[in-house]
């Protein structure tokens, strides 16, 4: 029996506290921002005159009130927090109303008088790139030939991929409270990176980053969305509460949140694709191109990790990918589970798809015979080790007895006129660390309180995927203590400073890591005092279950007892360990390296039906093989499998951000943007965690789970065109994603789609 | 206004502005933390809590969004949030979600905790399907349900040791579904004194408020301490009833209502696996036939259906009642008949003879809680294949909900044939004039209606249809 989760009884009782949940003190404000209601533009006018009479207002803040910088860029500092002389995309912040309620705030910002002179707006990314609006220069990636190779190969296929933005939907919006302290500032905010908002508040504020404390209770959800993009909201709660000496708080509506903050990139891209007769990839070439919205934000870091992800689990000799972060008049895009590696993977499965037609093989035996193999290398220089690539596909196969399935498929569509099923396989490959090395870090402070109780703070974010749980479960291991003697504590840039984002999928492997040598730290310490209490060597104590002893002796310390004697005698019952990843690297001027402390594989199978009168879709069912390595919690991940697929799935199908040609989100609330509901979820998702797993670098050989299981949703898509085929052969196929029932019944009758 | 309630165990009275929803009230003036603001759509569940109204002799509890709710619904009765159900173990529902891992960050939990309560306490029998039917009003975006599924299958297994004879609610307090102090809430109830004096101060435009599921949407901020005034919803047997061959619902008849009367499925007995599809349980709790019809919108789900059945509007100024077709109802985009103080007070439809079919199709981007793309409606009588009547709606198409008056007319005194068809869908081109919008181009507007009008003449003549023409 597994333990329960601590958080979790909480969460069902309704008794976690969310930002807007904690008491806020009596003479609190509240933030309304003003916001640019065009996608380009030059400002002619701003008047705060009539706003500034409206009831409840205390004050307007404007760019020419910020005392510090205006610049919350991160990777590129290009990016103001209050526009100055020109806005670039709708919802960009241009003043801060503050009020003294919400409602007051609000009311207020819509008497502001602004003019503006409208620009052109671009929302296409190749238009961008005709135009020569790039957020930087373009990245190439290329190893072997790829004009040599062309020559070599039997059949070459091209084509054109185009994937949608996708809303994170977080079900708590974006939050932030702000309070003075008496000579700095804390800022309580609901982001992925402490350190960042900390960061980026001193620059904004002119602070010294010791006097921002920031602190994070837990997420209502995160999934890349408030990586880089809670940190404008908190830092505008904190500009508010510092130019008013009053506590600011600022929560966004859903549809201020979804208008206003960055999604994932749509991208669109162009292949070229070789194989020889009998399916071997010899070359693949691509451009990308990567729809990064008005500035930066993490566009590079994302477009580098498509690059990384352009083979997905393959092996291809010869590849050259060339990627463009284009600028355009959209709010800035931003990360989201899988960061760039969905968007390349759907290219690399379109083009084999596509291949598959033409070459007339199925599509998994391409699949299957280009898969990567044992110390084969990535086009980029990493050399694979303990490649489960085919271990999963075979099992894979053979568990779900994909044969069979297509066999009862192919039965069930020579008799069904209007209902048409089909099914796609995909294997999957992802990279895990930060692709920016020096993030491989992370800092855990454990202490031991007299009475037995731990409480442990680490550079980790809890939202959701169980971070908190695990590293509970790393402690009491390491101590052999009750669980329930374990508390992790709210994090907080005092108590561990200089924190990487929670991202990249790596927060339980480097937090679990650190906290173990944290933990080992003080357990040394114990047995020492231990050796010495009951008289052995060092070596011979043993902790299991609250009992510290030697092996065959009748004398024992319970655990409470050893921490007592521990702080009578003056031992440090505390620690702070640091953590960085081994052996990463990568050239950026080669562009080779080794970035990824592993990788992640795995297969999904994915069966549709579809209704060709009506256009609608089903997902039956989602048939998984993962390499989940040796898990901490089975349930936690496979609670992050199912939810990454899930998302993945709503990203190929119905989740759809429509921009307008002038660059406002038409899909701007939950009734126009659909997320998958309860019924939209298969009634069949099996999930293996593949069996003996091989050794992996993260904590106690577990593997990172948060992104990687995302990427099976992809074969949503190419099982619902498997179904569309059936009823008609003769469709041009289109790789455009998400596949809304509006695009399958216009394809199924051959119109053209938007 | 003064308000009193009970609010989890407690009899409470507050002071508030009647246009105040009910979830600012719980958080803000009771700190009731548990219940949470997601959307104020009714689109996240994030917000459900459970209204309990006492009548002959019981309480009946249903779950709503009370991010739209005005606080007037609530005099009287009892709200429950998720710290209503905390007893000193976790409650059957909570105990089960935290064994499943079924809660990811937390944020959806106590919502949908509570709209799987109000599924076990105002059903006998249960089954998974209505079990997931009851949280399509809920989104979770961290398990993709999965896990939460898994938790209702082993929650369902956990409740079927009813004894004969026990009574429902004792049987659910055995079960720790829901605390013992549920028993009181009668007593509490009727001890509550309940003042109807609108103290308000009205400044500023005035609103007549029925469900308020659309209204608290479209116009939150205008509705913020504006002056409300509310149409009651009675229960369905007074709202629905028939009398000289016409079936009438009052205005104020909610969707869940029409969903719980056998007046509909007796005339329809499809009507509930339609109605499934308009919003979520919460919504469908509170939207009202009146609101659907003045709401104008061209894809309103239940005007769909009404206008395939002729339906009448009756509409009410000072005591003088008025009667037009519902079809003649809608003059333009959001424009329809109805003078200054004019209320709409019922709407009827004819008593459908023999021989009688309906069908309704909708289309939406997500098959549950999503607004169609396009809807519609047929009905039809009809013998040996000779139509006798057909009325065919079309919702999503115009700036209006529409009948296909020509092609309805074409169809009428004819055998069914494929030819027949193929002539008459010839008109339906020219009475369509469908905008590209967030729901869908036009092109893919006009091409669905076909294809859903191919789908009712499927349904009624399955073997004279010859497939190939579709």
């Amino acid at each position: 029996m597994m333990e329960k989760n601590y958080e979790l009884i909480r969460h069902v009782k309704g008794e976690s506290k969310f930002l807007d949940d904690l008491p806020v003190l009596s003479n609190t404000l509240n933030a309304y921002v003003f916001t640019a209601p065009v996608a380009h533009g030059i400002i002619k006018k701003l008047a705060l005159k009539y706003a500034l009479e409206s009831k409840g207002v205390f004050k307007i803040i404007t760019a020419k009130d910020i005392k510090g910088e205006n610049q919350i860029g991160g990777i590129i500092p290009d990016e103001p927090l209050l526009a100055e002389d020109k806005v670039h995309f709708i919802g960009q912040p241009i003043a801060v109303v503050v009020a003294n309620s919400k409602y007051e705030a609000k009311q207020a910002a819509k008497k502001i008088q602004l003019e503006v002179e409208e620009l052109p707006a671009i929302t296409d990314p190749r238009i961008a790139y005709q135009q020569n609006s790039l957020i930087m220069p373009p990245k190439i990636f290329e190893s072997g030939n790829v004009n040599d190779a062309w020559k070599e190969c039997d059949f070459i296929v091209e084509g054109r991929v185009d994937s949608g933005g996708q809303e994170h939907v977080y079900l708590e919006t974006q939050a932030s409270y702000s309070f003075l302290k008496e000579d700095g500032i804390k800022i309580i905010s609901s982001t992925q990176s402490p350190t960042a908002v900390q960061r980026i508040a001193s620059r904004v504020l002119d602070f010294p980053m010791n006097k921002v404390e920031v602190e994070v209770l837990r997420l209502g959800g995160g999934f890349g969305g408030k990586e880089d993009q809670a940190t404008a909201w908190a830092v505008i709660s904190a500009l508010s509460c510092h130019l008013t000496g009053r506590p600011v708080k600022i929560i966004l509506s859903r549809h201020d949140d979804i208008l206003w903050t960055g999604k994932r990139h749509p991208y669109s891209s162009d292949f070229k694709i070789g194989l020889k007769i009998d399916g071997r990839i010899l070359a693949f070439e691509v451009t990308y191109y990567q729809n990064a919205g008005a500035s930066a934000d993490l566009s590079p870091a994302v477009l580098e990790r498509s690059l990384f992800h352009a083979t997905n689990s393959y092996y291809i000799p010869n590849v050259r990918a060339v990627a463009y972060s284009c600028k355009t008049n959209l709010p800035p895009n931003t990360a989201f589970r899988g960061f760039g590696g969905p968007q390349a993977i759907f290219v690399i499965e379109s083009a084999i798809h596509k291949a598959s037609k033409v070459i007339g093989m199925r599509t998994e035996k391409i699949q299957e015979i280009n898969l990567i193999k044992e110390a084969d290398h990535f086009y980029y220089g990493q050399k694979v080790i303990n490649s489960n690539a085919s271990r999963c596909f075979i099992r894979a196969k053979e568990k779900y007895q994909l044969e069979k399935l297509q066999n009862e498929i192919n039965n069930f569509n020579q008799q069904s006129k209007f209902i048409k099923k089909g099914i796609a396989v995909i294997p999957i490959c992802f990279g895990i660390s930060f692709t920016s090395t020096f993030l491989n870090q992370a800092s855990s402070l454990v202490h031991i309180y007299t009475d037995g109780s731990i409480g442990i703070s680490t550079t980790a974010v809890e939202m959701g995927q169980g971070v908190n749980m695990k590293i509970r479960q790393v402690a009491a291991k390491v101590f052999s203590v009750d669980i329930n003697r374990i508390r992790i504590e709210y994090t907080n840039t005092s108590r561990n400073a200089n924190t990487s984002p929670t991202a990249a999928s790596s927060a339980a492997d480097l937090n679990g890591k650190v906290t173990l040598i944290a933990c080992n730290n003080i357990v040394e310490r114990l047995k020492e005092l231990a050796a010495k209490e009951l008289k052995c060597e060092k070596s011979e104590i043993q902790f299991k279950d609250e009992i510290i002893f030697k092996e065959g002796s009748k004398k024992k310390i319970n655990w409470i007892d050893l921490i007592q004697i521990a702080y009578r005698e003056r031992i440090s019952l505390s620690s702070l360990a640091h953590y960085a990843t081994p052996g990463i690297y990568f050239d950026r001027t080669s562009n080779k390296g080794n970035p990824f402390t592993y990788y992640s594989f795995g297969t999904a199978i994915i069966q549709s039906q579809i209704d060709c009168l009506r256009g609608t879709y089903k997902i039956e069912s989602v048939k998984v093989v993962h390499d989940f390595g040796k898990s901490l919690n089975s349930k936690i991940d496979k609670g992050q499998a199912e939810g990454a697929i899930m998302q993945g799935i709503g990203w190929m199908t119905l989740e759809d951000v429509v921009y307008s040609e002038k660059g406002k989100n038409l899909s701007d609330t939950l009734s126009t943007y659909k997320v998958p509901d309860v019924m939209f979820t298969p009634e069949d998702i099996q999930i293996e965690f593949m069996e003996n797993p091989s050794e992996s670098l993260a904590i106690f050989n577990s593997k990172a789970i948060g992104e990687p299981p995302f990427l099976y949703g992809i074969a949503a898509f190419f099982s619902i065109i498997n179904a569309m085929q059936e009823f008609n052969q003769d469709i041009k196929i289109e790789y455009k994603a998400p596949l809304t029932p509006e695009r399958v019944l216009l394809q199924l009758y051959n119109k053209s789609i938007s | 206004m003064n308000i009193s309630f009970v609010l989890n165990d407690k009899s409470v009275t507050t002071f508030q502005n009647n246009s105040t929803v009910l979830l600012d009230l719980i958080r803000n003036e009771y700190n009731l933390t548990g219940t949470k603001e997601g959307c104020r759509e009714g689109d996240c569940g994030a917000c459900s809590v459970l209204i309990g109204s006492y009548k002959d002799g019981k309480m009946i509890y249903d779950c709503i969004n009370s991010c739209l709710l005005p606080i007037n619904a609530v005099i009287g009765n009892h709200v429950v949030t998720v710290e209503g159900l905390n007893q000193s173990e976790l409650s059957l529902v909570q105990s089960h979600y935290v064994d499943n891992y079924a809660s990811q960050c937390g944020f959806c939990t106590p919502g949908i905790i509570i709209s799987i309560t109000n599924y076990l306490l105002g059903n006998y029998k249960y089954n998974l399907r209505d079990a997931k039917d009851s949280i399509v009003g809920n989104l979770c975006r961290c398990t993709g349900h999965v896990s939460i599924i898994e938790s209702l299958k082993s929650l369902l297994e956990d409740l079927n040791d009813k004894s004969d004879g026990e009574e429902h609610l004792s049987y659910l307090i055995r079960k720790r579904v829901i605390p013992d102090y549920f028993l009181r809430i009668p007593e509490l109830i009727s001890k509550l004194t309940i003042s109807n004096e609108s103290t308000d101060e009205i400044n500023g435009k005035s609103f007549l408020v029925s469900g308020g599921t659309d209204i608290y949407v479209q116009k939150q901020d205008e509705l913020y301490q504006a002056a409300v005034s509310f149409i009651d919803s009675n229960d369905y047997e007074e709202n629905i009833y028939i009398s000289e061959d016409k079936c009438f619902f009052k205005a104020s008849t909610t969707i869940n209502q029409i969903m719980n009367s056998n007046i509909m499925s007796s005339i329809i007995p499809d009507i509930n696996n339609y109605l499934r599809l308009f919003g979520s349980n919460q919504i469908r709790n509170r939207a009202t036939v009146g609101g659907n019809i003045v709401n104008a919108s061209p894809i309103a789900d239940f005007t769909s259906i009404l206008l395939a059945l002729n339906a009448e509007v009756h509409l009410l100024k000072n005591k003088k009642e008025r009667k037009i077709p519902l079809k003649d109802f809608f003059i333009a985009h959001k424009k329809f008949d109805l003078s200054e103080n004019e209320i709409v007070e019922k709407v009827s439809f004819p008593l459908p003879e023999k021989n009688f079919f309906f069908n309704y199709e909708k289309v939406s981007k997500r098959e549950y809680l999503d607004i169609a793309s396009v809807n519609t409606s047929a009905m039809i009588i009809v013998s040996e294949n000779f139509i006798d009547h057909i009325t065919v709606s079309a919702g999503g198409v115009a700036p209006i909900p529409l009948v296909l008056r020509k092609f309805s007319e074409f169809m009428t005194g004819k055998y069914f044939s494929d030819d027949i068809l193929i002539r008459a869908m010839n008109s339906v081109d020219e009475e369509i004039s469908p905008i590209s919008d967030i729901r869908g181009s036009a092109e893919y507007k006009r091409l669905l209606l076909k294809k859903l009008i191919q789908c009712h003449f499927l349904k009624f003549f399955p073997d004279k249809i010859e497939t190939e023409i579709l």
